[in-house]
């Protein structure tokens, strides 16, 4: 954010106070500095453990973090770099590349459309409109970098390509793939959420049949090749 | 008529086979056995050396010798299966790992026998955590199993084996991106060399392999390389799981051996576009893959002739746009993706993709001039092998081809436009001519 007193040439730079970060990002941060809950640290410790070098471990650890409070909180993230021993900066900086990483709050359930080639071409956009609707989001948000609903029940993000072709167009609710969706569907999903129960259980990837689609028969095109 | 050949796919629906039990029963984990008790690690190595295996991941190099690469001698090395599985098109490795987990955990073993690599992981692309929860109860069933730890099956040598979750990023699944993840960092391209044979993961030899790739492993080992090589073509030999999506009635994994006509998987096994509908263009290997035509279906799909009609096989993933889309905006989509994913380290990618995007939403929103299109054409041009890593040449290829082989759509647009006869471009984006159902 740049200081509206850099563009007033009036103002002289000596009048212009640039506050000091309350807290250094690049300073580690000891342990005792910050509240960690012990079941985050130990999460984190054991992510740890499972790498010849411990700092393999930042996904893991950003991971642990936005479970335990919903997004990447600049107060999880020193608890974690405390608890790995590299500077919060560091961890912002990994937290910020990747797409699936929240760092804002807002939305309890995390609804991601996919608007890729295939799920476009399949009618992903008016998907994502529905979704939009039914959970009450803006579609411009949604659109770009994710928008939550009024009631901040619900994170609505259009998505790329999340390798579920096969099922276009789909969405991801909470992590679990569903598909192929028609616009009716969001509703139902919404509802059923609201409701305190499984979206759509029928239309979900793990209960997909068999590999290249559904065919009662035995088919005659297919040849084992062992 | 050709149809599916089932290799990596055998007893793919058999339920429970993600048990160690149910694998076991059905012939699961005899491979490991013969590598790890009878076989001498070179004699392995030069099976699969022998077998012509190519990687499935993409680029399609002989997956024995990059083993090869790696250095002899005591130290850590490690053995990476890329599971990033990120190519928009792409979905095999996801039903590899879900329904069969245990072929690939016995593949790495293999693989890591035969490289002398004693730490492995699995690096899965975060939005796949329904699958990672699916592999990761497989690896803990292996451990206890003693196929991986320590001392594997008792035999001395040791493979441990970690499966890390990625957390959205396209470029992960470039391969020295995707070290830089796994060492805790953003994902960003290594400049090559030194390649990850000599010097990857913590600057340690890194053998590097897709699912798909390491999938076969189980089977050369059991059944030799001259069995392998029994299925497809001499460049281009065994199996493949192939992807197809888009505008097709049967979307899904099909395995088939390299050779088959394109049309075969597009037309046979997905079912072609809906009545009424005629394939326009299609992607052989996902969407970095230059766009073929309707008439290049009765090509062979294998490496060497899709590179031979000016495009690739890639990940194997075939995505079918039928006569109702509009290519203009198809090349929109695909740009957008390459520009949103772009990690911006390298200039011409980082630029590259953005003007690619303002150039097409120009053509699409009427402000375009003819001229544009040789810009666009010229940015391409200036991508294509200028960067650290592919990602930027992903986007200028098939959207470079788009406007080669379908310049009148894209003349067309811009000609409306000028006429000024179109719509702003968010009235214009939803008018595109796509439907549901």
């Amino acid at each position: 954010m740049i200081d509206e007193g850099f563009q007033d040439p009036a103002r002289h730079l000596e009048e212009i106070e640039i506050p000091a970060p309350e807290r250094d990002a690049a300073e580690i941060p000891e342990l005792h500095e910050v509240d960690c809950p012990a079941e985050l640290r130990e999460e984190i410790e054991a992510a740890m453990g499972r790498y010849p070098d411990a700092r393999s471990a930042s996904i893991p650890a950003l991971w642990a973090v936005q479970r335990r409070y919903g997004w990447c909180t600049p107060e999880g993230m020193r608890q974690a770099s405390a608890v790995m021993g590299i500077s919060p900066a560091h961890l912002e900086s990994v937290a910020s590349f990747y797409d699936l990483f929240r760092l804002e709050p807002g939305g309890r359930h995390e609804l991601l459309v996919c608007t890729n080639i295939s799920c476009w071409m399949q009618g992903a956009d008016d998907l994502l409109e529905a979704f939009c609707e039914a959970a009450g989001a803006d579609r411009e948000r949604a659109t770009h970098e994710g928008g939550t609903s009024a009631d901040g029940e619900f994170f609505v993000s259009a998505f790329q390509c999340m390798g579920a072709c096969d099922i276009a167009p789909m969405a991801a609710i909470d992590g679990r793939y569903v598909g192929p969706l028609d616009t009716e569907d969001a509703a139902t999903a919404v509802e059923q959420i609201r409701a305190g129960s499984e979206a759509l259980p029928e239309k979900s990837l793990s209960r997909r049949g068999a590999a290249g689609g559904p065919e009662p028969e035995p088919d005659p095109r297919v040849k084992e090749g062992i | 008529m050709a149809g599916e050949t089932r290799v990596l796919f055998h007893n793919i629906d058999e339920p429970g086979l993600a048990d160690i039990e149910t694998y076991r029963r059905l012939g699961g984990y005899t491979a490991i056995e013969k590598a790890y008790r009878q076989m001498d690690p070179g004699d392995v190595l030069a099976e699969l050396q022998d077998s012509g295996l190519r990687g499935r991941g993409g680029a399609g190099f002989s997956m024995g010798k990059k083993a090869s690469f790696l250095p002899h001698g005591e130290m850590d090395k490690y053995l990476c299966c890329n599971a990033d599985e990120s190519e928009p098109g792409a979905f095999k490795d996801r039903e590899l790992m879900q329904k069969n987990p245990h072929q690939l955990i016995e593949g790495i073993a293999i693989g890591a026998l035969a490289a002398g690599a004693n730490r492995a992981f699995v690096y899965i692309r975060g939005e796949y955590s329904e699958v990672a929860d699916i592999l990761e109860r497989a690896v803990g069933q292996a451990y206890e199993a003693g196929y991986l730890g320590e001392a594997v099956l008792g035999a001395g040598h040791e493979v441990e084996l970690v499966v890390h979750r990625g957390a959205g990023a396209y470029i992960c699944g470039e391969e020295t991106a995707l070290l830089d993840s796994l060492e805790g960092k953003r994902g960003n391209p290594r400049l090559k060399p030194p390649f990850p044979a000599i010097k990857g993961l913590y600057d340690g030899p890194t053998l590097i392999n897709n699912v798909e790739t390491l999938s076969n492993l189980p089977q050369i080992v059991n059944r030799g390389a001259d069995w392998f090589k029994s299925f497809g073509t001499e460049q281009s030999p065994g199996t493949k799981v192939v992807s197809v999506s888009g505008c097709v009635q049967r979307p899904g994994n099909y395995e088939v051996e390299l050779g088959i006509p394109a049309s075969e998987l597009v037309h046979g096994l997905a079912g072609g576009p809906p009545p009424g509908r005629e394939v326009k263009a299609w992607f052989p290997g996902g969407s970095s893959a230059p766009v073929l035509t309707a008439a290049e279906l009765e090509l062979p799909y294998t490496f060497e002739d899709l590179q031979k009609a000016g495009s690739m096989l890639g990940s194997g993933s075939i995505i079918v746009a039928d006569d109702s889309v509009s290519i203009p905006h198809l090349a929109l989509r695909t740009a957008r993706f390459y520009h949103h994913e772009s990690c911006g380290k390298c200039t011409p990618c980082r630029e590259g993709t953005n003007w690619t995007v303002k150039m097409l939403e120009r053509v699409i929103g009427g402000d375009a001039t003819p001229m544009d299109l040789d810009v666009c054409a010229s940015v391409q041009d200036n991508i294509i092998g200028n960067c650290l890593c592919v990602l930027g040449d992903s986007m200028a290829m098939p959207v470079g081809s788009m406007v080669r082989k379908f310049r009148e759509e894209f003349e067309g647009a811009i000609a409306e436009g000028r006429a000024g006869a179109v719509l702003p471009l968010e009235e214009a984006e939803e008018w595109a001519p796509m439907k549901v159902g």
